[in-house]
């Protein structure tokens, strides 16, 4: 039986017709809205490279069913750049070369946001491997995802004197 | 930054050599970058594929009709009425062609094996309609395992390659030992696990198709194709531009993407499927199981008299890929004496194939273990016994180097790392916190193949350049490198090169594998841009109203867009002016490249670097950490440093990963794998990798090709294998001959 939910989708507000149930917010995002950013590595939770944030926070896409989300504001790596302008993170992940493939990118980069957000890495590069630690990379480009956290990190608090990454507790862009 | 326009780095002389960025940076951090799963045209139905859950007999029954029944279902593919295929899947198709799994019967002969395939209006549909088709077996035991295989002498290893070469006496280099060490080592099955699963989407118009898919080998996958749907090669396109990682498992045809290409044929509609992850591990390639055994005898200044490196290599019941892993003692040491045997075995496995470092890694881990039991077997420290026997030309053939910057690789990397504060013993040394800590080193080396290779470049009116090839960027850089070597042969900047590629259509780029991408694409866009420049200069110099004119014989150059005589650089004109002049409005270079047979014939081709490890490992619990890692790499020129330190990067977590990690683990009883998922299947985490260190070793190669560039992507893996399997020894005392090294290896060994 179909029914809708609202769902704010990278600043714009959505009304979504589901006919289906089983529909997990990474499928939605992918093969319904076409926001295919948000990659599919294992469908379990494991790779982390489904990585949004929802409502600010962190979460897999792929564990997460979409018709429970009515009323929710997720934010995805297409919703992350301000216009032309990249965010920080993405700006240092391509200065600090911390991709290859670039198919766990755009989860890194919305895991780095997460956490820079939360405010709990600081600038300590041992806590930056844990903390980045739900997202695989197969290519191995950790040195350079490491060394790009700690940079963002440095640009955002320069800015505002805390590490403000744009996405607030409740997920809309402060922008 | 604009996402439309990324500044370069800053740079002096030439584009190649520079450490830009990469191109499809921006494209890759904003999601924007398109893999095939992310294609939806028109009327796209949804392929799930089920697999066995046996690993051999035959499938019984299948519930098709609740399959069926299922809302949304719109096809259910068995081998009761998969539509015929214009080549038999148990052929293999030269070069790289494998026997696949198509639903040709109803046999089963390994766990995930395809044994159907749900075809659906969504994704969910599929999804469920798989699950409802509740396969019932007839299941005969399954071989696992070196006791219960099939053992046969194989006619070649790898791809045609000689499963036995040698070189000397070892038996007579064996008598005159005075010390002689054995090692048997074991390496596990490993899965490339690409962060992207395998995926298509297929399309039909007639009895052409066009396929989204990740694909390391455009031109050979397009005939491949074409063989099997009967259709004329230039009927089938692929959009590759971008692979979600590679490994090597997406250069070769397996079954799951024929199915699906099958079923949008036969429903005349376009097709999705994107393997799960844990059907990953079966039919789509991996890394086969290996028991090798090394004997090395040597004087005892360590001298090397023999050394003779047999490897058992495992392959699936119906198919012969199989590790050359003994090769890898073939280029590296020097020795009067080598022999290397491999012998096959069948387990009831999908299919081996090339995974990062084909062969290379698996023998590297074996060797490198090897020659540093036998430098603590005659008392010497691992860096002075290998460079004790430091081959000056390939031993096995005697053949000069091209080029071997080892030496300074060992000097370079032993430096940085602070090996000669090493004790010889092991177990001395612990830190602050009371971990167990160790040194240990390895020798890496990886072969240079050349490709064929096509490529065009088109100067154009403005002055810019439209540079195409098919080429596959897996994530080593290729729409990266590849521009920069085009544009030094244009006289351009990358900035104004427009560089094609991932494209079945455009000029075939050969294969991305082996290592060799950057060295064959990049030789045919050399030899491209370099006849596009011949043509424009020949405008210049025959047009009498050209600065430039007569000066044939004395010669042109090509720089910033600029043609200058070569004796006079006052005297210059833009490529713009020279097309404008001669009312064309562009001149298109081609070439068809391959690197001069005789060059491999006469020379030993091979990349060389060094990689120290330090472990800490906790006394009590065993956990072992890599903690420092250097690798000091010598590989002919090098055209992005920054892009290549990331492939030495990669392949050094490979190795910590093929040291520590990776291993599938199959359940005797069924022949399953237990652990095929990200879950447990363990590749590093960021957590587990330490600081790294890449020395770029300069190193000059005017033999290996007309570019000077060897190959980087592999080289990584080995050499640090064994640096950490020997680290584990120093600190430990503890010769663990079995990957991956474990917790319960180390305390077990106490």
């Amino acid at each position: 039986m179909p029914f809708s939910i609202s769902l704010t989708v990278n600043g714009q507000p959505n009304s979504i017709a589901l006919d289906d149930p089983r529909v997990t917010l990474l499928d939605l995002l992918r093969e319904r809205l076409h926001l295919t950013g948000t990659k599919k590595g294992c469908d379990r939770g494991q790779c982390g490279a489904c990585t949004v944030l929802l409502d600010g926070r962190r979460i897999n896409a792929c564990l997460t069913l979409a018709a429970s989300l009515d009323g929710s504001t997720v934010t995805t790596i297409e919703g992350l750049a301000d216009g032309a302008e990249l965010h920080a993170v993405q700006a240092a992940f391509i200065a600090c070369d911390g991709l290859q493939c670039g198919y766990c990118t755009p989860g890194q980069i919305m895991s780095a946001v997460g956490l820079l957000s939360e405010g709990h890495a600081g600038d300590d590069p041992e806590r930056v491997r844990e903390l980045m630690s739900g997202n695989i990379c197969r290519c191995g480009a950790y040195q350079g995802i490491t060394q790009a956290v700690l940079e963002a990190g440095h640009v955002l608090s320069q800015k505002t004197g805390v590490p403000d990454t744009g996405v607030q507790e409740n997920g809309r862009n402060a922008a | 930054m604009s996402p439309e326009k990324q500044p370069a780095t800053s740079r002096y002389g030439s584009n190649a050599g520079q450490p830009l960025t990469r191109r499809d940076g921006i494209l890759k951090v904003t999601g924007r970058a398109t893999y095939a799963a992310d294609n939806h045209p028109e009327g796209l139905l949804y392929a799930v594929m089920a697999v066995s859950r046996i690993a051999r007999g035959r499938v019984r029954s299948m519930n098709v009709d609740a399959a069926k029944a299922h809302s949304g279902v719109v096809e259910v593919l068995t081998p009761a009425n998969r539509p015929p295929l214009f080549h038999d899947p148990h052929e293999k198709m030269p070069p790289f062609g494998f026997r696949v799994e198509v639903l040709q019967d109803d046999s089963v002969r390994y766990g995930n094996q395809p044994i159907a395939l749900v075809i659906a209006e969504t994704l969910e549909a599929a999804t469920e309609g798989a699950a409802l088709l509740d396969p019932q077996y007839d299941t005969e035991p399954a071989r696992v395992g070196r006791e219960a295989g099939i053992r046969f002498d194989p006619p070649a290893v790898s791809i045609g390659g000689p499963p036995k070469t040698a070189h000397g006496d070892v038996e007579a280099g064996f008598s005159n030992a005075a010390i002689t060490v054995e090692a048997e080592v074991e390496t596990p099955p490993q899965y490339h696990n690409a962060m992207e699963p395998h995926a298509v989407v297929a399309e039909w118009d007639g009895n052409r198709v066009v396929l989204d898919m990740p694909n390391q080998a455009l031109a050979l996958s397009c005939a491949s194709y074409a063989a099997f749907f009967g259709i004329p090669v230039d009927n089938v396109t692929i959009r590759s531009p971008f692979l979600g990682g590679g490994f090597g498992s997406k250069a070769i045809l397996n079954g799951p993407q024929i199915l699906a290409i099958l079923a949008a044929r036969m429903l005349n509609r376009p097709v999705k499927l994107a393997l799960t992850r844990a059907q990953m591990y079966g039919p789509v390639g991996h890394r086969g199981q290996t028991w090798q055994k090394i004997r090395i005898g040597m004087e005892s200044d360590g001298t090397l008299t023999a050394l003779h490196h047999r490897s058992l290599s495992a392959t699936s019941a119906f198919d012969d890929f199989l590790e050359p892993a003994a090769n890898a003692s073939l280029p590296l040491y020097a020795s009067p004496a080598i022999l290397v045997e491999h012998e096959g075995i069948r387990l009831d496995t999908g299919t081996p194939g090339p995974m990062r470092a084909p062969g290379e890694a698996s023998g590297s881990a074996a060797l490198e273990v090897a020659i540093d039991e036998a430098a603590q077997a005659c008392g010497m420290d691992p860096l002075a016994f290998r460079l004790k026997n430091y081959a000056e030309t390939e031993p096995a053939t005697g053949k000069p180097f091209s080029s071997k910057a080892l030496r300074t690789c060992y000097e370079e990397g032993a430096t940085r790392f602070g090996w000669s504060r090493r004790p010889r013993a092991a177990g001395q040394m612990r830190d602050e916190n009371g971990l167990l800590v160790g040194w240990g080193m390895g020798t890496a080396v990886f072969g240079c193949p050349h490709f064929p290779a096509e490529a065009r470049a088109t100067l154009r009116a403005d002055g810019t350049a439209l540079v195409e090839t098919g080429a596959a960027d897996m994530g080593q850089g290729a729409w990266t490198a590849l521009a920069q070597i085009a544009a030094e042969a244009l006289g351009l900047d990358p900035d104004q090169v427009e560089f094609h590629s991932g494209l079945s259509t455009l000029p075939d780029a050969g294969i991305a594998g082996g290592s060799g991408h950057t060295a064959s694409a990049g030789l045919a866009l050399n030899q491209a841009g370099g006849d596009a420049i011949a043509q424009l200069s020949d405008l210049a110099v025959n047009d009498p109203a050209s600065r430039l004119f007569g000066a044939g014989n004395i010669g042109l150059t090509a720089r910033n867009g600029r043609l200058y005589r070569r004796d006079d650089e006052s005297r210059s004109e833009s490529y713009a002016e020279i097309l404008a002049r001669s009312g064309r409005s562009d001149v298109v270079g081609t070439a068809k490249s391959n690197r001069d047979p005789t060059v491999a014939t006469d020379h030993a081709l091979y990349s060389h670097g060094a990689v120290f490890a330090e472990v800490k490992i906790d006394p009590d619990l065993g956990q072992i950490r890599t903690t420092r890692l250097v690798g000091a790499f010598a590989a002919g020129r090098i055209i992005n440093p920054r892009l290549v330190q990331s492939q030495y990067f990669g392949g050094m977590i490979w190795g910590i990963s093929f040291a520590l990690h990776e291993e599938a683990i199959t359940d005797k009883r069924t022949g399953r794998i237990m652990n095929a998922d990200l879950a447990e299947y363990h590749v590093p985490v960021n957590a587990d990798v330490p600081p790294l260190e890449a020395i770029l070793v300069p190193e000059d190669d005017a033999i290996v090709n007309p570019i000077g560039v060897k190959g980087v992507g592999e080289i990584g893996i080995t050499g640090t294998v064994g640096a950490i399997a020997n680290a584990v020894w120093h600190a430990t005392g503890s010769r663990i001959r079995k990957f991956p090294i474990r917790i319960e290896d180390v305390l077990s060994a106490r």
